[in-house]
């Protein structure tokens, strides 16, 4: 009696692959990271052997926006940088996501002043923010997680289902 | 006793230019006319005093007083293991002096973040342009009158 309320095939076939697509996507995120200050320090002990995030699937720094798909915003930005920010996403290659590292490129920090942007998601969109100056390396664990959680429940895009601009 | 025989030294030459003369904590100060600078600050380069390190140039916006703005020169001896600060009161009016270029190539930057900065005119630098601050900002952000939460954007902001 239940079968009829049932999803049909091709839904249920849909669906699946979201998740799986989501379940590759966020084990796999090579990271750019965009470093401009202290905060600098804080990633490359999050990175390297001590904290480690490879054990999350995002070891792999690459160093080409182009090659990457999570861009780590660490450090303060500046409103002469801010235009070169908004190239580097722009040449990210969709699925991109953007994490903004540490109070500075979260809020402007401590440097509400004429020369610092004020929060990087007045220039480009925010997934994830981590605060803390600088953040923990575990705060910045617990930001890739939620992220990969974000990942794991968004809407997949691929190929032949492409953004309509 | 050396640091008071270069200020007594100093107020013999340059009687009319230098208006004040003191030693804080050790470190001999003297407040001179704008126009005295070139000449006093080539008489302590050369021997024997030596002064002959440029540490830092900058600039004081006192807003209200008049003269408004002052510059400070902090010049060190390597010889003699002693500092001296330069000062000279500016007209905000007649906003210039000197250029230290021809005797420090350091002073070219320094200057530059002043004019940047301040707003100063430095007579004959060679690169007198902006150093921090993007091509298109307008004013000078160190400035006391500078409106604290004005911000100039390069690109279009999200919101």
């Amino acid at each position: 009696m239940g079968m009829k309320k049932h999803l049909p095939p091709a839904q249920f076939i849909t669906t699946q692959f979201n998740y799986i697509l989501g379940w590759a996507r966020k084990f796999s995120l090579f990271h750019y990271p965009f470093v401009t200050a202290c905060c600098g320090m804080e990633y490359m002990s999050a990175a390297c052997a001590h904290f480690d995030i490879d054990r999350f699937g995002a070891g792999w720094t690459r160093f080409s926006p182009r090659q990457s798909d999570m861009l780590l915003v660490v450090g303060t930005v500046t409103q002469k940088l801010a235009p070169v920010l908004r190239t580097v996403y722009d040449q990210m290659t969709e699925p991109k996501w953007v994490i903004a590292f540490g109070t500075c490129a979260v809020s402007g920090g401590i440097y509400d002043n004429y020369a610092v942007v004020q929060g990087i998601d007045t220039i480009i969109p925010v997934d994830v923010y981590i605060p803390g100056c600088p953040p923990r390396p575990e705060t910045v664990l617990d930001g890739l997680l939620k992220l990969q959680e974000k990942i794991q429940k968004q809407e997949q895009e691929w190929r032949w289902k492409k953004r309509k601009f | 006793m050396e640091e008071k025989k270069i200020l007594v030294l100093l107020r013999q030459m340059f009687a009319g230019e230098i208006k004040n003369v003191s030693t804080t904590l050790g470190d001999d100060v003297l407040v001179i006319d704008k126009e005295a600078l070139l000449p006093l600050v080539k008489f302590l380069n050369n021997k024997p005093h030596e002064y002959n390190m440029l540490l830092d140039l900058t600039c004081v916006d006192y807003m209200g007083e008049e003269p408004r703005f002052e510059m400070v020169y902090h010049l060190f001896s390597l010889s003699q293991n002693k500092r001296i600060r330069i000062k000279a009161r500016l007209r905000e009016k007649d906003l210039s002096i000197a250029s230290l270029t021809t005797i420090w190539k350091n002073a070219n930057w320094l200057e530059r973040e002043i004019f940047d900065l301040f707003g100063v005119h430095f007579e004959g630098h060679p690169d007198l342009r902006r150093i921090f601050m993007y091509d298109g900002f307008e004013g000078n952000p160190l400035r006391k009158d500078y409106p604290l939460r004005k911000r100039q954007p390069r690109i279009r902001l999200r919101k």
